[in-house]
């Protein structure tokens, strides 16, 4: 039962998001169509399913060091060290930020 | 305003909490109701126009009608096709549907022909469903062939010698010449001026295709005839394979423009009247924007391609139609690729969803990402990422992005197909 509570507790959260009866204006704009981006490879809001990892969910601060490291060369990869060149800091923090709201 | 109507939230109440978080992605967006943003017409399911469909009713949670009008009633995916010439991959596995476009995002398929577009009245007339009102068209129209560019290739001859460069029954029928041809035959490809359709696209297929000579005719021949000037992707990682692995298979011949073709003698003929027969022959021809950019009036480059304002995609001759893909004047150093069609829907449904809320789109960047491989084991890539120039007032290459492999791997197959999982989802599903 207790290994339970973490899910459980992603179910209340769930609920009262649909309670609330948010406004439902449109999200366009940075944070969004940057993230999108990255579906082509990683899935749509990051949930890929297949050999790529998913990145939705995954801390921030992780993938905001991530993206730096492979921006400066530190981290190895095939293709990310040449994209992630291609964005600023404050796309990465964006990006970064969008992929850790995204539930897996 | 409430996005969720009463009826269902009552049935995610009764069907209990598990049920209701399960469901609501696909619900949410199916069930929307009441005051809508405006009317989006996507015309061309593929990449580009798949793509903008989904994430119109994404960015704007649902909250603009769209329709999508498709001719055919499966998406088949070119990005992939030349596996299944080398034995590599199943033609199944090119077929989509659109039934999540449908039913997950609430997106209305209407398999029909556009027959023509009012631009005055925001009209897509079709030729079996009738007429549709839009607000902003998006125009995803793909390519069509310039065969009349290639003397003798006739739609008799058409029959016979392939180009198989709209994946579909040709894809099928090249594979199947292949198969049946004898152990010393000659497979010749013809590859048009940039720009076309993949610019790789042509060099991975010669290279698949000697690799299935390699493993299953190994006296037989791949001849590339190209009427550019040096190979115009991964020059020097195919012509490293080439060298290494496919010397005594593969002869590439560089500024031989295909002209005229004799489909009874299989013989093809260049601009400077040198000759070549292949048992096997396959016409790339010149390419341009697909027939119903055309009819709507957005052809604007050369009689070839469209010309678009890069903020938002919108068409420079025709206002409130936004074009997509491979049919676009392309932006410096930007590819005709599924990728980047997928990128580019996503840009048009972002500045759509502004422009229908009353925003200003803002400065797009984008990115495209290209493998090929070159065996049944080992890939390779080419990526770049382009952003908005103000002043140019296109997308140009982020200096210092971008790039291609250091060598061919078995990391970057078992990540090429890993992409097309992902893409055709993202796409579609």
């Amino acid at each position: 039962m207790f290994r339970l509570f973490p899910f459980a507790l992603g179910m209340v959260v769930a609920a009262s998001a649909m309670a609330a009866d948010k406004p439902a204006g449109p999200v366009s704009g940075s944070p969004a169509a940057l993230a999108s981006n990255c579906y082509n490879c990683h899935g749509t809001d990051g949930k890929a399913t297949e050999a790529i990892p998913p990145l939705a969910g995954l801390s921030k601060d992780y993938l905001v060091t991530a993206l730096k490291e492979y921006r400066d060369g530190s981290r190895d990869a095939t293709i990310m060290h040449q994209l992630a060149k291609g964005y600023t800091e404050d796309e990465i923090s964006l990006i970064s930020d969008y992929f850790s709201q995204q539930k897996q | 305003m409430s996005f969720f109507n009463p009826t269902r939230r009552q049935f995610f109440q009764a069907a209990g909490l598990t049920a209701a978080a399960g469901l609501l992605p696909s619900l949410s967006f199916a069930a929307t109701k009441g005051k809508t943003l405006g009317r989006v017409v996507v015309i061309g399911g593929g990449f580009g126009g798949a793509t903008a469909a989904k994430y119109l009713r994404k960015l704007s949670n649902g909250t603009i009608d769209v329709t999508l009008i498709e001719r055919r009633k499966e998406f088949i995916s070119c990005p992939t096709s030349n596996e299944l010439l080398a034995g590599l991959r199943e033609y199944k596995t090119l077929v989509h549907n659109y039934d999540r476009l449908k039913k997950q995002w609430g997106v209305k398929v209407v398999h029909a022909s556009v027959v023509g577009v009012d631009a005055e009245k925001r009209k897509v007339k079709t030729d079996n469903a009738g007429e549709f009102s839009y607000d902003r068209l998006v125009l995803s129209p793909g390519i069509d062939l310039d065969f009349e560019k290639i003397a003798g290739y006739n739609a008799r001859a058409q029959e016979t010698v392939l180009h198989a460069w709209k994946a579909g029954p040709q894809t099928v029928d090249l594979r199947k010449q292949l198969v049946d041809a004898e152990a010393c035959s000659t497979y010749a490809i013809t590859i048009p001026k940039a720009p076309y359709r993949c610019p790789p696209g042509p060099y991975e297929r010669a290279t698949l295709v000697a690799h299935y000579f390699k493993t299953h005719k190994p006296n037989a021949k791949v001849l590339v005839l190209d009427a550019n000037e040096k190979v115009q992707s991964k020059e020097k990682l195919f012509t490293g394979v080439w060298a290494k692995d496919y010397a005594d298979i593969l002869e590439y011949r560089p500024n031989w423009n295909a002209v005229s073709v004799d489909a009874s003698t299989n013989v093809v003929t260049s601009e400077l009247g040198d000759k070549e027969r292949a048992d096997v022959l396959n016409i790339l021809p010149p390419q341009r924007a697909a027939d119903i950019a055309h009819i709507v009036g957005v052809v604007n480059v050369n009689g070839r391609w469209s010309d678009v304002n890069w903020l938002t995609l919108e068409s420079t001759a025709v206002p409130n139609v936004h074009v997509l893909g491979d049919a676009l004047q392309a932006a410096p150093l930007m590819p005709k690729s599924g990728h980047m069609a997928n990128q580019h829907g996503k840009l048009a449904a972002a500045a759509i969803v502004d422009l229908l809320s009353g925003e200003t789109p803002r400065p797009p960047v984008i990115a495209n990402t290209c493998y090929s491989l070159v065996d049944d084991l080992r890939a390779i890539h080419v990526d770049s990422v382009h952003r908005y120039d103000a002043d140019k007032k296109t997308l140009l290459v982020v200096p210092g992005s971008g790039g291609v492999s250091k060598e061919p791997s078995e990391q970057e197959a078992f990540y090429a197909r890993a992409w097309a999982d992902t893409i055709w989802k993202d796409v579609l599903a």
